[in-house]
Order: C-alpha cells, then structure tokens, then sequence
C-alpha cells in the first residue's frame, strides 16, 4: 500500500489545529504527529474533539491551523483534494450510501488506479457476496465491513478509522480487528477508539485528546498502566 | 368515450413536457439543494434556438427537425452549465443568495428576449407530419402529442440509465444522499453538480421545443418557460424532491387531471382556469396526505 514516493516521518501532522462546530470552539490548538506506519491511536472521553480532528485533517470540518498529510501542507485544500492525495477515511457510523448497492458503494471508492477488488473481498467475503444488496439493509457489522472495504479499494497510505469497533457485536468486533491487523502492514492508520483492549492489540502509539487539546502522547504498551488509564480516560483498562 | 382517449393521450403527453422540466429541477434539488428560478428560460431559451436554427435550414424535413432538437436541447444544457459555473457555484453555501440569483437572471433574460423578439409569438417550422392527426378508429390523435409523449418516455428510459449504470449517476445519487462523504471518497461534488446542471438545462431546452409544436400550436414566446415552471415546480414537489420517478408519476397525475377537469367541468363557460385551480389542489392533498411527496426521501 505504499506509493513508492520516498515517505516523510510523519505520515500526518496537525499543528495548533482550531475548529469550530455550530460556535462551538472544539479543537483549541491540537498539535499531533502521527508517525509513518503502523497504527496510531486517538483517544479521549466523550466529546472531547476525536471525531472533529479526523474530519479536520482532512477538510470536513474546515481548521485553522497547519495540517500535513504526507509531508504536503493541504491547509484550505477542497477535501477531494487531500483524499486524493492517498488518503482513506472512515467514518463513525460507517456513512455507507443506503440506496446504492454495495457494489456502487464500492464503485465510488474507485480512483482510476488499480483496484483491489481481491483484496477487500479476501477481507470480507461477506461483501461478495451481497454485492447486489441495498447497502441500507445490512447489518451494523456488515455495513462496517463496507465502510472499511471502500477505503482499501485503491492502495492508500493513510487510513485516517473512526470508532471501526463501535455498537458491533463481538463476532464483528473480531472480524473488524482482524481486518486492521491486516491491513496496518501496509498502511499508517490513525484510529479513534474507545475499546482499550482493541487499542492494546492494534496500535503501536497513543494520542490523547481532552478539552480540545492533546494531553499525553506515547507508546501503547503505556495503556498497561491501570492509573495512567484511569487518569487520561476515566475507565478501566 | 372517444373524446375521453384522446384527451387522454394529450393530458399524457403534457405531462411528458412536464416530466422533462420537472426531472432537471429535481435532480438539481436532489443534489445540490438549489431551487433554480432560473430553469424556465432555459426552456425558453430552447425554444427560441430551435425556431433560431429551422428558419434558417432550407426545409421541413425530418432530418431538419432533428437538427432544430438537437439546438434546442444544445442550447439548453450549454445556457444551464454557464449558469452553475458563473452564478450558482460562487453561492455554494447561501441558499437566499442563489433564489435571488436565478430570479434575476431568468428576469433579465426574458427582458433581453422581450427587448430582442417583441412579445409576439414566432412560429417554428416543424414536418408537416408533427401538425397533423393520426386517426385510430374512432380517434383523432394529434402526431405532436405522440412525439411528446415518446420523447418524455425516451428521456425517463436514458435518465435511469444515466443514474444506476454511468458513474456520475451513482455519484449524483450518492450526492443526493450524502455530499460530505462523496467527498470524503476523493470524488470533485462540484464537478458532479455541474453535469447535474447541463443535464437539466437539455432537458428543459428539448421540453420548450416540444411544448411549442405539441401544445403552442408551433408557436415560441418569451413568456412560455415562467408559465410551465410553476407546474414545474408543483411536479417536483409533489412527486418528492429529488425523486425522477416520483416527478414522472407526478407529472402524469397533475396532466391528466387538469386535462380532465379543464375539458369536462371548465369548458362550459367562465371556468376555464379551474384546470389549473385543479392541480393547486391536487398539491394541497398530496402535502396533506404525504408531506414528502408521493417518492420523497425523508428529511
């Protein structure tokens, strides 16, 4: 999944990064790193800015601020732009097209490059499957699949997954995990996630977000230490 | 029963005119969110490139009316694309904006046609068979309303093709369902919106053509678009915005009845705008019965 370009060390960087939704100042000057490979994780109690600081980076929610993907500044780049810059998103509740097949779903993941149709398949073969089937009347799990089956259409080097794990029951947590665990060979993934045994299993660094700000960045194997757990995110390990 | 087939056939084939300008403004809307003024000089505009092209081919001849469709429907998609890309497109965002926008333009269009053409009526030459009758039995059909009709079915049969089987058609119903995430797939929404405009505004400009040889008598005027954009609109609304299908039962379902109603009870005297009270009506049931309209997405 990489695109033969010499990669710089961090895949995306977010600098002083501010956002705004419906006036509400949410993000107040995020400064994150995310290394080059493997899987880093975005944690933080609820509503503390995760979700707005994936759609900030790449443009959804429009930032202040410097955003990086791939050593290129993309601040005030349409969204389309840094998409295609080789960019994956996936988003919390999954945002699948209900009325559209899960083929035409697939379809418009489809960037002129090659498609690795074989690939998402062999992840999920559920997705064959039903290919003829509306995407609005598949499972939550199912549905999850195809969230994440869109974006590993075409090789791209950032995996930006929100809550991939969330309302799933444990057969598809499972088969999700697996998928990521996969797929992380060959990607840079930055994945918010409330589930810390998910996180402990998947990701090699932590970022953690509180009142719009990061407030401890380090390795996962830290997450091992029930105090620092409880202190950063309010629960136990 | 004779007079009732064939009028019929004509309120069917109004409704096909109908359906062509109604299926632009609903993708428009399903879309992008814009509600376009501005569509009915689109038609106009049709119109009058179509009469533009056939006064100066030497013939009425099949070959020459196809030509004259093609201007027509030419005209009405190039009109529309510069439209999206010079006036809608800066307003991406401002709603108020973008009404007032396609209110001006198609104003000072029609001013410009009324400054340029005067306000009477130009007769386009058309085959002579599009201004006869063809007789089935007991009925006396006129050939405009077949081609109408035929039209209207063709531009359904190609619009569903363009929507389930190209690409840009699953990208305007995914759009239609989810702008941001099209977006999020690396996919240029602005690019989708204005195909969705040169889409509609051929459409249109094919319907002005068409609703002057099947319902004007072959007759082009300035006004005619702003008069069958309000019926237009209350196709669109009541099939459910957004909805080709439900545009195209909607716009036979206000046809036939202000046909109906036009021939049976307004025809006797004095009540000749009851066919046109009628459809009014007809929206306030539906609105009442199915807010969405009849194939409406929920909000």
């Amino acid at each position: 999944m990489t695109s033969g370009q010499p990669q710089p060390a961090h895949a995306v960087e977010a600098i002083g990064l501010h956002a705004s939704i419906a006036g509400s100042h949410v993000l107040q000057g995020v400064d994150l790193r995310v290394p080059a490979g493997g899987v880093t994780a975005l944690l933080g109690r609820n509503g503390v800015g995760k979700t707005t600081t994936l759609r900030s980076l790449i443009g959804l929610v429009p930032p202040s601020g410097t955003v990086r993907v791939l050593g290129r500044d993309v601040a005030g780049w349409p969204v389309h732009r840094i998409i295609q810059l080789g960019v994956g998103y996936v988003p919390e509740d999954r945002e699948v097209f209900s009325r559209l097949t899960v083929r035409d779903n697939l379809r418009l993941a489809e960037t002129g490059r090659e498609m690795n149709y074989d690939r998402v398949y062999d992840l999920f073969p559920e997705l064959k499957q039903r290919s003829r089937q509306l995407a609005g009347t598949l499972s939550g799990g199912q549905q999850q699949m195809l969230a994440i089956g869109r974006v590993l259409l075409a090789d791209r080097p950032v995996l930006l997954i929100d809550e991939p794990t969330k309302g799933l029951s444990p057969k598809f947590v499972s088969e999700v995990v697996d998928a990521l665990e996969r797929v992380r060979e060959a990607a840079t993934i930055l994945m918010v996630e409330q589930n810390v045994h998910v996180v402990r299993r998947l990701a090699r660094q932590v970022i953690v977000l509180d009142r719009g700000r990061v407030v401890h960045a380090g390795q996962a194997a830290e997450l091992a230490d029930e105090n620092l757990v409880r202190r950063l995110l309010g629960v136990s390990a | 029963m004779s007079t009732f087939v064939a009028i019929t056939i004509s309120g069917l084939a109004l409704g096909a005119v109908y359906f062509l300008v109604a299926s632009g403004l609903s993708l428009i809307y399903g879309l992008m969110d814009v509600l376009n003024f501005a569509h009915g000089v689109f038609l106009t505009l049709g119109a009058y490139a179509g009469w533009a092209v056939a006064a100066h081919l030497p013939q009425q001849h099949w070959a020459v009316f196809l030509v004259t469709a093609a201007a027509a429907t030419a005209t009405g998609a190039v009109v529309a694309t510069a439209t999206e890309l010079l006036l809608i497109r800066p307003l991406y965002g401002n709603p108020v904006g973008q009404i007032l926008v396609t209110i001006g333009l198609d104003l000072a269009l029609v001013g410009l046609l009324l400054g340029g053409f005067g306000s009477d009526s130009r007769s386009i030459q058309v085959p002579g068979w599009l201004t006869a009758v063809t007789t089935i039995g007991p009925e006396r059909i006129p050939n405009g309303d077949f081609a109408a009709l035929g039209t209207g079915l063709a531009v359904l049969g190609a619009l569903t093709w363009f929507l389930s089987r190209t690409r840009y058609g699953i990208i305007i119903r995914a759009g239609a369902e989810n702008r941001d995430m099209v977006r999020a797939l690396g996919i240029d929404v602005g690019r989708a919106f204005t195909v969705v405009f040169a889409v509609g505004g051929a459409a249109a400009g094919l319907a002005g053509l068409l609703n002057s040889v099947a319902f004007s008598s072959g007759l082009v005027s300035p006004l005619q678009g702003d008069q069958m954009l309000i019926f237009a609109f209350i196709v669109v609304v009541i099939g459910g915005l957004g909805s080709i299908f439900g545009a195209a039962i909607a716009a036979m379902l206000v046809s036939l009845v202000q046909v109906y109603v036009t021939f049976y009870a307004g025809s006797g005297g004095g009540l000749a705008q009851l066919g046109n009270m009628s459809v009014v009506l007809v929206l306030a049931i539906v609105l009442l019965a199915r807010p969405r309209g009849l194939l409406g997405r929920a909000a």
